[in-house]
C-alpha cells in the first residue's frame, strides 16, 4: 500500500543515519490559531523529525486531561478542521520536508466528508492522519480516499493487540505503525521503557514498516531508552504541557527547548556510551 | 407467546424477520452502528461480542436470566389500562406497560442483570457504568452489590447536583460515584470518562453501558435484554384485547426502553411505532436533546448515529429537564428505524412533559419519571387521533420519585 512519499523519505533518512526519530505532537489552535504556526516552526527547527498536528474534538475519549484541556482551549479559540488544514498548508509552504500527520477523531472528518478531507489534506501538503476512533474495521472508506492522494492512514497497535489482531492491524497499513505503549489514555502514566522496547521489537519482527512508540513518554531519559529500539518516539502531552504553562507569545521558545532536549537525547541514544557527552 | 408467527404445519417457514437480521456482522443497522473505538478497546469489544453470542445461544444463560428477572426484578411487569387518562384524552384506550414497578424503579435493571450475568461468565471482577439521571447507575450498583463485584459509576458533575437522591442510593449500594467535570459535566462526559477508565483497566473491567448505544455489540445486546418489555407487552395485549395495539409509544434518550418495547413489534407492520424525544425549551431554540428530530448523522461513543453537532462535527450540548434524556446522541437502531420510516419520532418540550407528569399523577395515582412523561404527552394526542376504537401501548419505563425535587423546582414549590 503506498502512502506518503515524504514520510517514507524521512524514515529512510533516519535509517541511513542509524538513529531513531522524534515525532512531536501539538494541538492546533492551542492556545489560539495564530500561535500554532510559530510553534510548528520552532518544533521542526529544534529537531522534530515528524510533526503530529492534533485537530480538536469535543469528546476525545482516548485522551487524558492534558489533551482534553488543549482541545477545549482550541475549540474555544474557534478552531475548525478547515482552519487546521490552512495552518498545515502554511507550514508546508515554508518547510517542504518535515512530514506532517494530522491526529484526531472521526466526526469532524465525517462532517467534512472523507473524500473532501483527503483531497484538502493532500492539497495542503499533509502526509497522513491518525484517527483514534477508526479501527481497521471502520477505516476502509478513509483508507481508499487517502490512497488516491498518497496519504498514509496510520494505525495503532497496543498492549492488547495479540498476534492474531496484529495481522488485522497490519493489513493494508502504510506510513508507520504507531505503538501505544500503555493501556490507558494519552499522557497519564509514564511508560516502562523495557516493556515498550520489548513490544517495539515484537512489532518490528512482524512488519517492515517503521514502528513509532508513544503515549506516556514525557522526558529525554525515557525517550532515549525507547529510541534504542523504536524507529521513532512520539511525545505529545509533555509538549502540550509546556505550551500551557506560560504566556502564549513565548510558547515557541518553550516548545523549542523541550523538543531540543528530547531530540538531543534521541540522537544520542544509539551512540556508544560516552560519545558526544 | 408469539402465536401469530407460527406457520401452520406443512407450510414453509416465514421469511427471515427484520429483527433477526440486524445488526449485520459489522454491527451495522444500515449505515448506522459499527465499532468506532480506539484500537486498545477493539480486542475487548470483539471478545465481548463472542462471549455474548455464545451466551445468547445457551439456554442455560436465558434460563438463569429469566429466574433473576422473575424473583429479583418482579417480571413480568403488569399491563395496566389507564382508564382515567383514556377518558381525559377522549380517544383510544391507553395502556401502560408498568416497567416502573421493577426493582430499582425503572427498566434499566433488565439490561444490568443481563450484562452482569455475562460479566460473571467472562470472569470479569470489576464493574463500571455511566449514568445520567442515576437510574442506570442505581441499577448497575444494585446488581454489582448482589453479585459482590466492586462498581464505579461515572456521573456528570451537573447531574450529581441535580440527582442527589440517586447518588446517595448508589453509595448505599456500595458503589463509588465519580463526578465527571470534563466537558459539560453531563451524560456524554460520563460516557467519555467511563470509556477512558475501560481503556485503562482492560483486563478485569466490564463496562455495563446503560443505553442501546456505544460500539457493537452493545446496541444489540442492550436491545435484546430490554426486549423482554415488548415480548411481555405484546402477549399481554393479545390476551387482554385479543389484538395488537395500533400504536406503541416510548420516550427516547439513548433509546433503550423504546427499542426494548419496539423490537418485538417490528414485523407487525400494522403497529405504528412512536419514539418521543426531549425537545427541552423547543427544538427551534437549539436547547433540546432531540438528536433524531434536530440532529444529523455522525460518529460518537463508538457508533454512527444521529447527533446534536455543529457544522464542524463538534458535539453540542443537549438540554432537557429530564437528566435521563439529556444526551446528544441516540441508539443506532433508532437512527435506522427513522431512516427506513418504520418508526416515527416526535418530540416533547420540558413544559409539556411537566404537564403530563402532573396529569398522570393526579388522574392515575402514578408518579411517572420525567422521561416517560414525555412519551405520555404525545401518547394522549396519538390516542385522540386514533379515536375510541384504537389501542395505544405506552412504556411507563420509570417512576418519578427521583424527580420530585426537579419538578418542585420547576413548579416553584419550596421543599424543606
Amino acid at each position: 500500500m503506498t502512502g506518503s512519499p515524504r514520510l517514507a523519505a524521512r524514515f529512510a533518512a533516519l535509517k541511513a543515519e542509524g538513529r531513531s526519530g522524534l515525532i512531536a505532537y501539538v494541538m492546533a489552535g492551542d492556545p489560539d490559531l495564530a500561535a500554532t504556526l510559530p510553534i510548528l516552526r520552532a518544533a521542526a527547527s529544534a529537531g522534530a523529525d515528524v510533526i503530529e498536528l492534533g485537530f480538536p474534538f469535543t469528546d476525545p475519549m482516548a485522551d487524558g486531561p492534558t489533551i482534553q484541556r488543549a482541545a477545549l482551549r482550541s475549540l474555544k479559540a474557534g478552531t475548525t478542521l478547515t482552519a487546521v488544514l490552512d495552518i498545515a498548508a502554511q507550514f508546508r509552504a515554508e518547510d517542504p520536508d518535515t512530514p506532517l500527520i494530522l491526529m484526531g477523531y472521526a466526526n469532524p472528518i465525517e462532517q467534512m466528508g472523507q473524500d473532501a478531507f483527503a483531497a484538502r489534506a493532500g492539497k495542503a501538503g499533509v502526509d497522513g492522519a491518525i484517527v483514534v476512533d477508526l479501527p481497521p474495521e471502520e477505516d476502509f472508506e478513509l483508507r481508499a480516499a487517502f490512497a488516491a492522494h498518497q496519504l498514509s492512514l496510520i494505525r495503532l497497535a497496543t498492549p492488547t493487540t495479540d498476534e492474531n489482531r496484529l495481522r488485522t492491524v497490519l493489513d493494508g497499513v502504510s506510513g508507520f505503525l504507531y505503538y501505544v505503549s500503555l493501556t490507558g489514555v494519552t499522557g497519564v502514566q509514564a511508560v516502562g521503557p523495557e516493556a515498550a522496547r520489548a513490544a517495539a521489537q515484537r512489532l518490528k519482527a512482524a512488519t517492515d514498516l517503521p514502528v513509532a512508540v508513544g503515549f506516556g513518554v514525557r522526558d529525554p531519559e525515557s525517550a532515549a531508552a525507547i529510541a534504542r529500539t523504536a524507529d521513532a518516539v512520539v511525545v505529545g502531552s509533555a509538549i502540550v504541557d509546556v505550551i500551557a504553562e506560560g504566556p502564549a507569545a513565548e510558547a515557541p521558545q518553550r516548545v523549542a527547548a523541550k523538543v531540543g532536549a528530547l531530540a538531543a537525547a534521541i540522537r544520542q541514544a544509539r551512540l556508544p556510551s560516552g560519545a558526544l557527552r | 407467546m408469539d402465536g401469530s408467527s407460527v406457520p401452520p404445519e406443512g407450510q414453509s417457514p416465514p421469511a427471515p424477520r427484520n429483527d433477526d437480521r440486524l445488526p449485520d456482522a459489522r454491527g451495522r443497522f444500515g449505515a448506522f452502528g459499527g465499532r468506532f473505538v480506539a484500537e486498545t478497546l477493539m480486542p475487548l469489544v470483539l471478545d465481548l461480542e463472542r462471549a455474548y453470542e455464545i451466551a445468547k445461544a445457551d439456554p442455560a444463560f436465558q434460563a438463569e436470566l429469566d429466574v433473576w428477572a422473575r424473583d429479583y426484578v418482579g417480571r413480568p411487569s403488569p399491563l395496566y389500562f389507564a382508564e382515567r387518562l383514556t377518558e381525559h384524552f377522549g380517544g383510544a384506550k391507553i395502556y401502560f406497560k408498568r416497567d416502573e414497578l421493577n426493582h430499582t424503579g425503572s427498566h434499566k435493571i433488565n439490561n444490568c442483570l443481563g450484562q452482569i450475568l455475562l460479566a460473571k461468565r467472562m470472569g470479569k471482577t470489576r464493574i463500571i457504568a455511566e449514568t445520567g439521571a442515576g437510574q442506570h447507575g442505581v441499577a448497575a450498583a444494585t446488581v454489582a452489590a448482589r453479585f459482590g463485584l466492586p462498581c464505579t459509576v461515572f456521573m456528570g458533575a451537573t447531574d450529581v447536583e441535580r440527582q442527589k437522591p440517586n447518588v446517595f442510593r448508589m453509595k448505599l449500594l456500595g458503589a463509588e460515584v465519580r463526578p465527571v467535570t470534563s466537558g459539560t459535566g453531563t451524560l456524554k462526559d460520563a460516557m467519555n470518562e467511563a470509556l477512558r477508565d475501560w481503556v485503562t483497566n482492560v483486563h478485569d473491567t466490564f463496562y455495563i453501558i446503560g443505553t442501546a448505544a456505544g460500539p457493537h455489540p452493545y446496541p444489540m445486546m442492550v436491545r435484546d435484554f430490554q426486549s423482554v418489555i415488548g415480548r411481555e407487552a405484546r402477549a399481554q395485549m393479545l390476551e387482554r384485547e385479543g389484538r395488537l395495539p395500533d400504536a406503541v409509544v416510548a420516550c427516547v434518550g439513548g433509546g433503550s426502553n423504546a427499542i426494548g418495547l419496539f423490537h418485538p413489534f417490528l414485523n407487525d407492520t400494522a403497529v405504528k411505532l412512536y419514539g418521543v424525544e426531549a425537545a427541552g425549551h423547543g427544538v427551534e431554540t437549539g436547547q433540546h436533546a432531540a438528536a433524531l428530530t434536530g440532529g444529523k448523522p455522525g460518529v460518537l461513543h463508538g457508533n454512527r448515529t444521529y447527533l446534536l453537532q455543529d457544522g464542524d462535527g463538534q458535539i453540542t450540548d443537549a438540554h432537557s429537564i429530564s437528566a435521563g434524556l439529556d444526551y446528544p446522541g441516540v441508539g443506532p437502531e433508532h437512527a435506522w428505524l427513522k431512516d427506513t420510516g418504520r418508526a416515527t419520532y416526535l418530540s416533547c418540550t420540558d413544559d409539556d412533559a411537566l404537564d403530563a407528569f402532573q396529569l398522570c399523577t393526579r388522574l392515575e395515582g402514578i408518579i411517572p419519571a420525567l422521561e416517560p412523561a414525555h412519551a405520555l404527552a404525545r401518547a394522549g394526542e396519538i390516542a385522540r387521533d386514533l379515536g375510541p376504537d384504537g389501542l395505544v401501548l405506552m412504556n411507563m419505563c420509570g417512576r418519578g420519585d427521583k424527580d420530585v425535587f426537579t419538578v418542585a423546582d420547576a413548579l416553584g414549590a419550596k421543599l424543606a
